[in-house]
């Protein structure tokens, strides 16, 4: 009895042990990233290391908004993750429904075409994708960062599952009142999903806010930058990289996506496993 | 004549048949309609992407003027490429490197807390993936200020245990483990939401019975969680590989491919042959053969799996 207690104790010494290990080694870099954004320069390197300066200050954050004008670059941030969120929601909520609650010829090929779709890597479009927003000249606008993933594969594939749950009565007794397929739609499916687009959105959301690629690709002028791209234009001459401008606009990048998850965190975890259990 | 008028009834039949047929499909234009938008989509910046790129591949285009087919000259320039299959077999360590280590952790983590006996558990998940929302280029650069060589908080705190300082974006194998720690750093939370939420689905009493019987902890977990739990497990795993050879903005923000080309990935070769040197048609050829790697070695994964599962 004893022994077994004893081995028990020993069991969750090292569980304890390596949660907080982990949780370290996780919230480190977050630390450290908001502190060197609060630093005076000469501090950034000090040794040993300081934690939280005595000059702390907001001054990084000031020189962005008059060197950068961060808060701009927030909203451009915003505006491409939104409108391509909303869109691609409305698209795969759309396509889920036909797909859920329709039955027509060739439904079958089409969704495993669908599926298919999913594993072609985004490296094989991308030179003609490049080619094609050119001669559109979309080079150097949002257009390219919201329109071609409008409508998602996975978003598609996750909505039907949705629907398929929601009970046919409501659709019928619309039906019988005259009701269009796409009213039905708007008024009586879009309403009861609200919980699936959240999780959904959220992960929509939280995509094209933290995309790098598409803006490095197609974004040229330096008032259209986002975030992630901001951040990675500030590194400056080798050694000479404004590091605690650099963590200040890291934080910034950070900080609406934080409080978004802390809202939503179930709905958003919903979202990213629904794939992974059902499929 | 008669072969004429059979002709004529068959054509008819046939035009009949297909006027049905498009009937059923005007009757049933709503579904239709409702999905098209993603096939509509799929067919300019998808299908035609496709075919283009593999027309590109057996050229010569800078993306500007003629363009000049070359045959199979991009491929056989792609077989003697020694920068690429050092990009492929850098996929390949980068994934032994971190798929094992942090597939393990994912699954150990997520056995941990799903049970509710630990203290605190909401916070720790909370915490561990909490980095996955962190965009790539913020992370990166934290861990570049982090991991100086001289001044880096890393070599700082392991000067305190008296361990002389770690070139990790110096060398060859730093660079290397530097990647796989922000790689594992960024998924780790991610992987093991996966591995909760298959837990989840696995009844309690299974676990608890092997435990009853006398099996220790370690035991259970080995012979009873692993097995069910290997469905998720592969998904996981199917995910990661892809992700070790599509790691982009990871290397472009942190190490840059280097040093000397350590870190280099097919994905930032593609980028650069297409972007900074502008050989379109070499960078298609590349895009084509990588995809095609790729595809093979994920079918061998699921044979893998499957046949272990059997």
């Amino acid at each position: 009895m004893f022994t077994r207690r004893l081995s028990l104790w020993f069991t969750d010494f090292l569980m304890y042990a390596l949660l907080i290990g982990v949780s370290i080694f996780m919230m480190l870099p977050f630390i450290w990233m908001v502190s060197t954004s609060l630093k005076p320069p000469d501090e950034i390197f000090a040794i040993p290391p300081i934690i939280i300066s005595k000059h702390s200050s907001l001054s990084a954050y000031v020189y962005l908004q008059q060197q950068y004008n961060i808060l701009g670059i927030v909203k451009n941030t915003f505006v491409i993750a939104f409108s391509a969120t909303i869109l691609r929601l409305f698209f795969c909520a759309l396509g889920g429904y036909g797909f859920a609650k329709f039955k027509f010829p060739g439904q079958g090929a089409l969704f495993a075409f669908l599926l298919g779709t999913m594993v072609i890597p985004g490296a094989v479009t991308l030179v003609p994708v490049y080619i094609i927003m050119r001669d559109l000249k979309w080079i150097d606008t949002f257009w390219p960062l919201i329109i071609p993933g409008a409508a998602n594969a996975f978003g598609i594939f996750f909505m039907r599952q949705y629907i398929m749950s929601v009970s046919n009565e409501l659709m019928d007794a619309a039906r019988i009142d005259g009701a269009g397929e796409f009213t039905i739609f708007w008024r009586i499916i879009l309403p009861i999903i609200a919980p699936g687009l959240t999780s959904l959105g959220l992960i929509f959301f939280m995509g094209s806010w933290n995309d790098f690629i598409g803006p490095l690709i197609y974004l040229k002028s330096p008032e259209l930058f986002t975030l992630p791209l901001i951040i990675r234009s500030l590194i400056g001459p080798v050694g000479r990289t404004v590091y605690d401008v650099q963590m200040a606009t890291s934080v910034i990048s950070l900080i609406p996506l934080l409080i978004i998850f802390l809202i939503f965190q179930r709905r958003f975890v919903e979202g990213i496993t629904a794939g992974a259990v059902k499929g | 004549m008669t072969e004429t008028t059979t002709m004529n009834q068959s054509a008819t039949s046939l035009l009949s048949k297909l006027r049905r047929k498009w009937l059923e499909i005007v009757k049933m234009r709503w579904p239709y309609l409702f999905i098209s938008p993603f096939y509509i989509l799929f067919l300019i910046f998808g299908v035609y992407p496709i075919l283009f790129s593999l027309y590109l591949s057996f050229t010569e285009w800078k993306g500007l003027g003629p363009i000049k087919f070359v045959g199979l000259k991009n491929f056989e320039m792609l077989f003697k490429d020694k920068l690429f299959w050092q990009s492929m077999t850098n996929g390949v360590i980068l994934f032994f490197l971190y798929v094992p280590l942090m597939t393990f952790l994912a699954l150990v983590l997520a056995v941990i807390l799903n049970s509710n006996r630990v203290r605190g558990f909401r916070l720790f998940r909370t915490m561990i993936f909490i980095p996955y929302i962190m965009n790539i280029v913020a992370a990166g650069f934290t861990f570049r200020l982090m991991l100086n060589e001289k001044y880096g908080l890393v070599n700082l705190m392991l000067g305190i245990f008296h361990i002389p300082p770690v070139p990790w974006l110096e060398s060859v194998w730093g660079g290397r483990i530097s990647l796989c720690l922000l790689v594992i750093w960024a998924w780790l939370g991610y992987n093991m939401v996966l591995m909760l939420a298959g837990l989840q689905t696995i009844p309690n009493e299974l676990t608890e019975a092997a435990l009853i019987d006398g099996a220790s902890p370690t035991q259970a977990f080995f012979y009873v969680t692993i097995p069910v739990m290997r469905p998720v497990i592969l998904f996981s795993v199917v995910l990661s590989t892809m992700g070790s050879f599509n790691l982009f903005s990871e290397i472009y923000n942190l190490t840059q491919g280097g040093p000397v080309n350590a870190t280099i990935t097919p994905v930032i070769l593609i980028f650069r042959h297409a972007f900074t040197n502008f050989r379109l048609g070499y960078a298609s050829a590349m895009a084509y053969l990588y995809f095609l790697i790729l595809f093979v070695l994920t079918l061998m994964q699921f044979r893998y799996f499957g046949q272990q599962a059997d």
